[in-house]
């Protein structure tokens, strides 16, 4: 596979890959620790013919967005917890109306303003569940810069197949780091775009929101010939509003089904020295770094420690973690929150007996504090 | 022969569920001719709405339509005009959702001075939700969140859009539907924000409760408060205040749009101009 060394921060990545991945759009509205990416795209989208809008606050943000995702453009947004916050009634939007884009989160200590420049990944539970309403969530989480890229890359193409938003979560750690990163050629990430389904037939046989029970809607851009409704009502096989029984409960089970029955499309994650392992950590984002500098200490002690870590943290690779938890007695989950992610442990495995190192201040966990936690549970 | 509307209306969502003798359909129609006459094609126009009685609109005529959040038609709008700046894009919201939760969104569309046009259903409550005050409720009017009366200061909308930005600012009433069609051509037809100001009535939520409990007596009421901006012109300070002027109130076809704007951004960064200085504009401060 041919690589390309690209020397720039996580933010920057994320940016970069947007376009990479044929983005024509960004709506957002500055906030600490995510602004870069915006600062990035608005050099990079006028480039290519795209657009770049810093909008008056953070829901105009994402409603350009997804405005522009619904006239067919790629679009992203980028922001962080307090932003989601606001966005959270548009991501549930377009979650009904099954409007594709891509946010990314860099993630910064909260709740409310809370720790605008320090690290955390208290934002593991909000992206699951971020508007109200029943509909399942697709999130990915970048552990490296390398990742920053490829991850945002992903989420084009899973947001498009499964027609909804897809979160990316930075920690303020990995978007803020800055070094070498490999990614994958320009021509690769090209030949990976797999653009949303559309209907070629004629448009009175078009019913945008008729599809399987497992299946998202098809959606061809506006403005081609196909006249349909978007709303964020309960809505028929044309987008009209309806309040018709059957037609609501199917459209709610239909948005959970079709990710669902298909989680195997978006299961990630990085098994690092688990072969042999006795001692699992799980960890995601910029706590794995630490965790895997942990894992060779403590191996060098003669502890057989490894990591699990998760990419795609919703939906949860639960079989995985189910699987690696009836194994392995001795299973600690580290994360930059207060056990959110660690809650999520122990429903997979049905175990109540999971520990967990935990840190809420906005510093970042140190290898050697893990190495610690792990010989005082043994 | 009389004008045939099937063409630009979804039939199967016939009839409205706006209440017997309010004037959000006359609203419709007028836009609906206003479209016919300037001849573009249906698949050409987005329509953009908000929540409330108005926020139903999108859903009964034949575009594209979004039917978006409370307040937030602008913010969408400006995403569809941006990804696509040769279609027309026309957003329709009430009075609350326009100027109360969406009001910050007005402003900056108005600012930005993009190619959208506004049209604003002015009914001087929220209908929908059964009689709760608006920015636009007149002070001393029962609603069912002030029953003592309303205490609240008014926004004129077209004074708010006038100074914020918008080029093209228009106020008409839907008591003259022929007018209305003529300058609801005019606003879509101008380049830049266009914010059409309709006034109209709900004699169910604000007049049943301030004596105008019939459409009449509710659009009598109307026809009372506003007056041509020609007439306006000519009275007094003290005249005008318990007036609406009506007419187009503000053209400006020498502001430059913001899709036209933008385009600038990209040919600095495809190298094919300069970067942009205060010298590009007439105000340099």
């Amino acid at each position: 596979m041919a690589t390309r060394e690209i020397i720039s921060t996580g933010n920057q990545l994320a940016a970069i890959a947007a376009v990479d991945a044929g983005c024509k759009f960004f709506g957002g509205y500055p906030i600490t620790p995510s602004s870069e990416v915006m600062h990035e795209i608005s050099d990079l989208l006028p480039a290519v013919g795209g657009t770049c809008i810093q909008m008056e606050d953070e829901i105009a943000g994402i409603c350009a967005t997804i405005g522009a995702a619904m006239a067919g453009d790629r679009a992203l947004t980028a922001t962080s917890g307090p932003g989601v916050s606001l966005k959270a009634e548009q991501l549930g939007l377009a979650q009904m109306a099954e409007v594709p884009l891509v946010l990314v989160n860099v993630m910064r200590g909260g709740p409310s303003t809370g720790l605008p420049t320090r690290v955390s990944q208290g934002d593991i539970l909000q992206s699951k569940n971020p508007s109200h309403g029943d509909y399942k969530s697709i999130t990915f989480c970048a552990g490296s810069l390398a990742e920053c890229y490829t991850e945002v890359v992903r989420a084009f193409n899973v947001a498009d197949r499964f027609m909804q938003p897809v979160i990316v979560l930075l920690d303020e750690t990995i978007g803020h780091m800055h070094g070498k990163a490999m990614l994958p050629t320009l021509e690769e990430v090209q030949a990976g775009i797999v653009p949303r389904k559309r209907f070629d037939g004629p448009a009175e046989e078009y019913f945008p929101y008729l599809c399987e029970a497992d299946e998202p809607a098809v959606l061809n851009p506006m403005f081609e010939g196909y006249r349909y409704h978007f709303t964020g009502l309960h809505h028929d096989k044309n987008g009209f509003p309806t309040e018709e029984i059957e037609t609501c409960r199917k459209l709610i089970q239909r948005l959970e089904d079709k990710v669902a029955l298909h989680e195997d499309e978006v299961e990630s994650y990085e098994e690092f020295m688990m072969d042999d392992a006795d001692f699992m950590i799980i960890a995601y984002g910029s706590v794995s770094l630490a965790a895997k500098e942990a894992i060779r200490h403590l191996r060098a002690d003669g502890i057989k420690a490894g990591l699990f870590r998760p990419i795609t943290i919703w939906p949860s690779p639960a079989k995985k973690i189910k699987e690696y938890t009836d194994k392995i007695e001795k299973v600690l989950v580290v994360e930059l929150n207060i056990g959110q992610f660690h809650s999520e442990v122990e429903r997979a495995s049905s175990r109540l007996d999971i520990d967990g190192l935990f840190k809420v201040n906005g510093r970042p966990i140190s290898p050697y504090e893990i190495v610690n936690k792990v010989k005082e549970i043994l | 022969m009389a004008f045939n509307y099937d063409n630009y209306l979804r039939l199967e969502k016939m009839p409205t569920l706006w209440c017997w003798g309010c004037g959000d359909g006359v609203i419709l129609k007028a836009f609906i001719r206003a479209i016919n006459k300037m001849g573009v094609d249906q698949n050409d126009v987005c329509v953009v709405s908000g929540i409330g009685c108005s926020g139903r609109f999108s859903s009964y005529v034949d575009f594209n339509t979004i039917h978006t959040t409370h307040g937030r038609t602008v913010a969408y709008a400006t995403g569809v005009k941006l990804a696509r700046p040769d279609k027309l894009v026309v957003c329709v919201a009430g009075d609350g959702d326009a100027l109360a939760i969406g009001g910050n969104h007005t402003i900056h569309g108005c600012r930005r001075n993009i190619d959208i046009t506004m049209i604003i259903i002015n009914n001087f409550i929220y209908g929908l939700t059964n009689s709760q005050t608006s920015p636009t409720t007149p002070q001393g009017m029962w609603t069912v969140s002030q029953k003592a009366g309303n205490i609240d200061p008014t926004f004129d909308t077209c004074e708010l859009a006038i100074a914020s930005g918008a080029s093209f600012v228009a106020r008409e009433t839907m008591l003259d539907p022929k007018k209305l069609e003529k300058v609801l051509i005019k606003a879509m037809e101008h380049k830049g924000f266009s914010m059409m100001e309709v006034l109209s009535n709900c004699h169910i939520n604000l007049g049943r409760k301030n004596k105008m409990a019939s459409a009449m007596e509710n659009l009598e009421w109307i026809d009372k408060i506003t007056i041509s901006k020609k007439k306006y012109d000519a009275l007094s300070e003290e005249e005008q205040l318990n007036l609406f002027p009506t007419g187009v109130l503000k053209e400006d076809t020498e502001a430059r749009e913001y899709c036209d704007m933008y385009k600038d951004i990209q040919d600095a960064h495809q190298g094919k101009r300069g970067k942009i200085t205060q010298d590009d504009f007439k105000k340099k401060i």
